[in-house]
């Protein structure tokens, strides 16, 4: 059944009539970064105004591929549960060549964790989600507002904003653009997104059809069906099925854009014509980035700060980890219990993640859309000798798929202690006497002592008992060991016995940007 | 490890012929993949990738 795309209500905004007091935060952009960020500030007590041109949710399934980190950052968000229930889980992919299989992951070998590996749900429901949540908790969210102008100030930045009556002004403390790849305000602020493109292009189309398929993520180089191209299958939820096809660049994607194209190529993936076509697109692949994130009081955050190719879901994966790595810090700059500067180290830590993101897509991009000549050679040599010999195997990429990034923090670290849960990383979730421990390290710092005493110094402690499970994930063979986390449940320092002043400048650090 | 530059192989002249032995008859797209074939299985059997940065330097800077 095709998703009912119900219009959200435009509201006359006050600032029409007249000038609106100053807002501490406005976000340009009702995709699910800017939701996401809206959600996150309110759970921090921090009011936002998010402003969209537009008045329903992604058309188009888009981002379908949520990753465990994203869902346990929707789930603090309040929408965890939700998406995980609409969701189809899945962990295992399998990439074939030709009609044989040549290599398969599996990425989350291990129980214990709340979150599955990975689900599949079409970004309109996410985006539908986390409006109802934006709502229940009272962000004012103004649909039909298309931001036309931002000019900065010494401490805010003015925008202006054009409604379905006439324009008006919006002053902000922070103004936060998520407004997506093609990102007006980026244009409007003249800034470089550096880069580039490559010349291939992909045919998307979402069918509904009654079907067996597991609920495993298939890609195929050269299927017998797609004459030396590659293919990409996905289930969804609803019935729907997303298939990705390599058209190649010499393809006019006016003509390839026609239902009278498109369904004799998919009846040749699914081997019948019993399927409804919802929605199809073709689309280009890029991998660009802006150099910085933080521009004074202008923040870059999702697919307007860094673009990728889509194999490997790191475009929502990777914008709700920028929406991690800036709610916190932002709330704290609002309320005034940090300095501006620690925003630095959002645009720090982005940046070196859009990285990595970049590196993994362009990597795959360039397996799958090899340029002739060597790229060529070695890329048919890898997937020839992949059927034959095991070395060959982890080398096809047909994407590398989104993990959480480890930040190159210089915490305090005891190398006894195990290496998944080193500073930088997320600390990796286990279950609870009751509940989860990631539903327990959410929006403020966290001391979790295993088998040592919390010191009193004003900062949450959690005690569990030491199960199995959080023994080998946080202990490795020490007896006991001491973990300061921060708000985004990333570590930040860890220590087998430290004294309550280590823990105490470990605290500062963090908020100063350390 | 270092890369051995050093002679190495204890028959170099029997290894040289069926190097070229593999290539007979083959086109030069077939002899190429050839190559790019033995090149990645070799790779793998070094495995060291300091080694391999050093093959990359001494291939790339003989003209
Ligand atoms: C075909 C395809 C498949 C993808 N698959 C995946 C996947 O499986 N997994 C994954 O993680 N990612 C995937 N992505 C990427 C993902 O869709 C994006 O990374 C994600 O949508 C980025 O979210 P965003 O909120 O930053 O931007 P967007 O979702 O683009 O939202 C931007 C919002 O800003 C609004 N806006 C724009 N200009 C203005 C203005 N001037 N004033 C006011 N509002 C404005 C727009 O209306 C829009 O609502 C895919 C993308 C595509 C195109």
């Amino acid at each position: 059944m095709a998703f009912d795309y119900s219009p959200y209500p435009y509201v006359p905004p006050p600032g029409l009539t007249a000038p609106e007091p100053r807002h501490k935060v406005a976000i340009i952009g009702a995709g699910p970064i800017g939701l996401a960020l809206a959600v996150e500030l309110a759970n921090h007590g921090v009011a936002s105004v998010v402003l969209d041109d537009n008045n329903v949710v992604s058309v188009g399934s888009r981002a379908i591929c949520w990753s465990k980190r994203s869902l346990e950052i929707l789930d603090r968000l309040g929408v965890g549960e939700t998406c995980l229930a609409k969701g189809v889980t899945w962990k295992v992919g399998r990439t074939f060549h030709r009609d044989k299989e040549v290599f398969n992951f599996d990425l989350l070998p291990e129980d214990g964790h709340k979150m599955p590996a990975f689900i599949n749900l079409q970004q309109y429901y996410v985006e539908e989600f986390l409006v109802a949540r934006a709502q229940a908790l009272g962000v004012d969210l103004r649909w039909k507002n298309k931001v036309t102008d931002v000019v900065q100030g010494a401490d805010h930045a003015r925008l202006t904003v054009q409604t379905p009556d006439g324009p008006y002004h919006l002053d902000a403390d922070w103004v936060i653009a998520c407004d997506g790849a093609r990102s007006p305000v980026r244009t409007m602020m003249g800034l470089e997104f550096d880069g580039e493109l490559f010349e291939e292009r992909f045919l998307i189309a979402d069918i509904e059809m009654q079907a067996d398929f597991p609920s495993e993520r298939w890609f195929w180089f050269e299927p017998g069906f797609h004459n030396g191209q590659s293919a990409l299958l996905h289930k969804q939820p609803d019935n729907i099925y997303r298939i990705d096809l390599q058209l190649g660049w010499n393809t006019d994607p006016e003509v390839e854009k026609q239902p009278e194209r498109i369904i004799p190529r998919i009846e040749k993936v699914v081997g019948h014509a019993n399927f409804k076509l919802d929605w199809t697109s073709i689309y280009t692949f890029q991998c660009r980035r802006l150099k910085k994130f933080v521009h004074d009081r202008v923040i870059f955050v999702g697919d307007s700060a860094h673009v990728v190719s889509p194999f490997g879901a790191r475009g929502g994966n990777g914008g709700l980890q920028d929406v991690d790595a800036l709610g916190w810090r932002l709330a704290a700059v609002v309320m005034q219990k940090a300095k501006p500067a620690l925003l630095a180290a959002y645009d720090q830590e982005r940046c070196f993640g859009a990285d990595e993101n970049l590196l993994n897509s362009s990597r795959a991009t360039r397996f799958m859309s090899p340029s002739e000549g060597a790229e060529r050679l070695f890329r048919d040599a890898v997937l020839a000798l992949a059927g034959k010999a095991a070395f060959a195997r982890p080398m096809v990429n047909s994407g590398r798929l989104s993990r959480p990034c480890a930040y190159p923090l210089t915490g305090a670290d005891d190398p006894a202690l195990p290496m998944s849960a080193r500073p930088g990383m997320v600390a990796p979730d286990a279950p609870l006497a009751q509940g989860w421990l990631s539903e327990s390290l959410r929006g403020q710092m966290v001391i979790l002592a295993l088998n040592c005493p919390a010191p009193q110094i004003g900062i949450t402690a959690l005690q569990p008992e030491v199960t199995p499970l959080l023994a080998q994930r946080y202990l490795g063979q020490a007896a006991q060991a001491l973990y300061l986390i921060r708000p985004d449940q990333v570590v930040a320092a860890r220590w087998i016995s430290p004294q309550a002043n280590q823990i105490q400048a470990a605290n500062r650090a963090v908020w100063e940007g350390h | 490890m270092t890369l051995i530059t050093a002679a190495n192989l204890g028959q170099p002249d029997d290894v040289y012929a069926a190097l070229l032995a593999a290539h007979r008859g083959l086109t030069a797209d077939q002899q190429a993949a050839l190559n790019a074939r033995l090149i990645l299985i070799l790779m793998n059997h070094i495995g060291d990738p300091q080694v391999l940065g050093a093959a990359l330097e001494l291939a790339k800077e003989t003209p």
